[in-house]
């Protein structure tokens, strides 16, 4: 019986995995030697430099975007947006393998109301915080070692919210 | 301006939009992976403290990318702090900085006001407030909202997923609320 529960609550959670967190799965099936993981290195460091550069981790920008005192914000996200969705699209129609060959995969991501919840929460956080989870390593990086007590937040946030989760309206 | 002194510059957001857009092909094309941050910090509970909570137990392991990914992003800033440093002070806009030198904050020479964000100031009430339960407040909101800024704003935009315009649309009003009529009080403690 025991088995059986554990069974179901492992292949259950990978199910929940998809459903809940679509976003961020990685989709690959092939596995690699680890080493191959350095090109996310790379490609984490010429974000963190665009991240440092354009002032996205910049408190003060954040503070800016909410007030309505400067377009930079909104001109950055939406012009990432646009050129995500050109790309995306051109993805879908030519059927663009990945480098190893493989189709790329999208999951369409299900509604809940968490992403109302939590999306306002996490909205009040980041205009007291300055960053979303993203600018707070960067952040760390550019040496505001305080924002490690951030980051460590952050991340107690995010257990405390798999601890309650099954409490919490969705 | 030689080619460095040009690149030291705050950069316009029309460079840097365009070029953050591009992660999201880049991760799909080098190895199929969806653009997202915030579930890193899920890999590093469901690593590090899975408590046996469901909700941790899956293959991290097989997500080890995004770790890598974020440790990117970590040298990234340290790169562009060190090496590649604006000289000059940030450039906030005047009635900001009017409204902030109220609360005592003038120094505009970092990226995070130094006056607030400081190891002295952790444990003072606003520094709590603001470091621990606003960090806390991003880490919980993100997971409960099943992603962040990149997650949902850029990459699930992109995707033309409509929860996703949900979720952007919310995390925007919870700024605005937080902007402009709590975060006032915080400031002034």
């Amino acid at each position: 019986m025991q088995n059986i529960e554990q069974q179901t609550i492992e292949t259950n959670t990978d199910f929940e995995v998809r459903s809940l967190d679509a976003i961020c799965v990685n989709e690959s099936h092939l596995e690699h030697k680890w080493y191959h993981n350095l090109k996310y290195v790379a490609v984490g460091i010429a974000f963190g430099i665009v991240f440092v550069k354009a002032e996205i981790i910049s408190w003060f920008r954040i503070q800016e975007m909410f007030r309505l005192q400067s377009f930079h914000m909104y001109g950055v996200i939406g012009s990432a947006v646009i050129v995500g969705m050109i790309s995306v699209f051109l993805i879908k129609i030519f059927n663009v393998k990945t480098i190893y060959g493989e189709t790329i995969e999208f999951h369409p991501k299900a509604f809940n109301k968490g992403q109302i919840y939590g999306g306002l929460l996490f909205g009040l956080g980041w205009a007291i915080t300055g960053a979303c989870p993203g600018p707070l390593f960067a952040q760390i990086g550019s040496g505001a070692s305080v924002i490690i007590i951030t980051l460590l937040s952050a991340t107690l946030g995010t257990w405390v919210y798999g601890y309650i989760r099954e409490k919490l309206p969705h | 301006m030689n080619i460095i002194e040009i690149i030291k510059q705050p950069w316009p957001w029309y460079i840097a939009g365009p070029l953050i857009g591009l992660t999201v092909p880049t991760l799909l094309l080098i190895g199929n992976k969806s653009f997202g941050i915030s579930s890193s910090l899920r890999h590093v509970c469901a690593a590090c403290i899975p408590a046996n909570i469901p909700f941790f137990k899956y293959d991290w392991k097989k997500e080890i990318w995004n770790l890598f990914f974020v440790s990117g992003i970590f040298f990234g800033g340290m790169i562009a702090a060190y090496l590649l440093a604006n000289p000059n002070q940030v450039i906030v806009h005047p009635t900001l900085a009017i409204e902030l030198e109220k609360y005592g904050i003038t120094d505009f020479s970092g990226l995070v006001p130094v006056q607030l964000f400081n190891w002295s100031n952790v444990l003072t009430l606003k520094g709590f407030l603001m470091l621990v339960v606003g960090g806390f407040m991003v880490g919980f909101g993100t997971r409960y909202a099943g992603g962040c800024t990149s997650g949902h704003a850029i990459m699930g935009l992109s995707t033309l997923q409509w929860p996703s315009l949900v979720a952007t649309c919310c995390f925007m009003l919870g700024g605005f609320i937080m902007a402009n009529f709590i975060l006032p009080f915080i400031l002034s403690l």
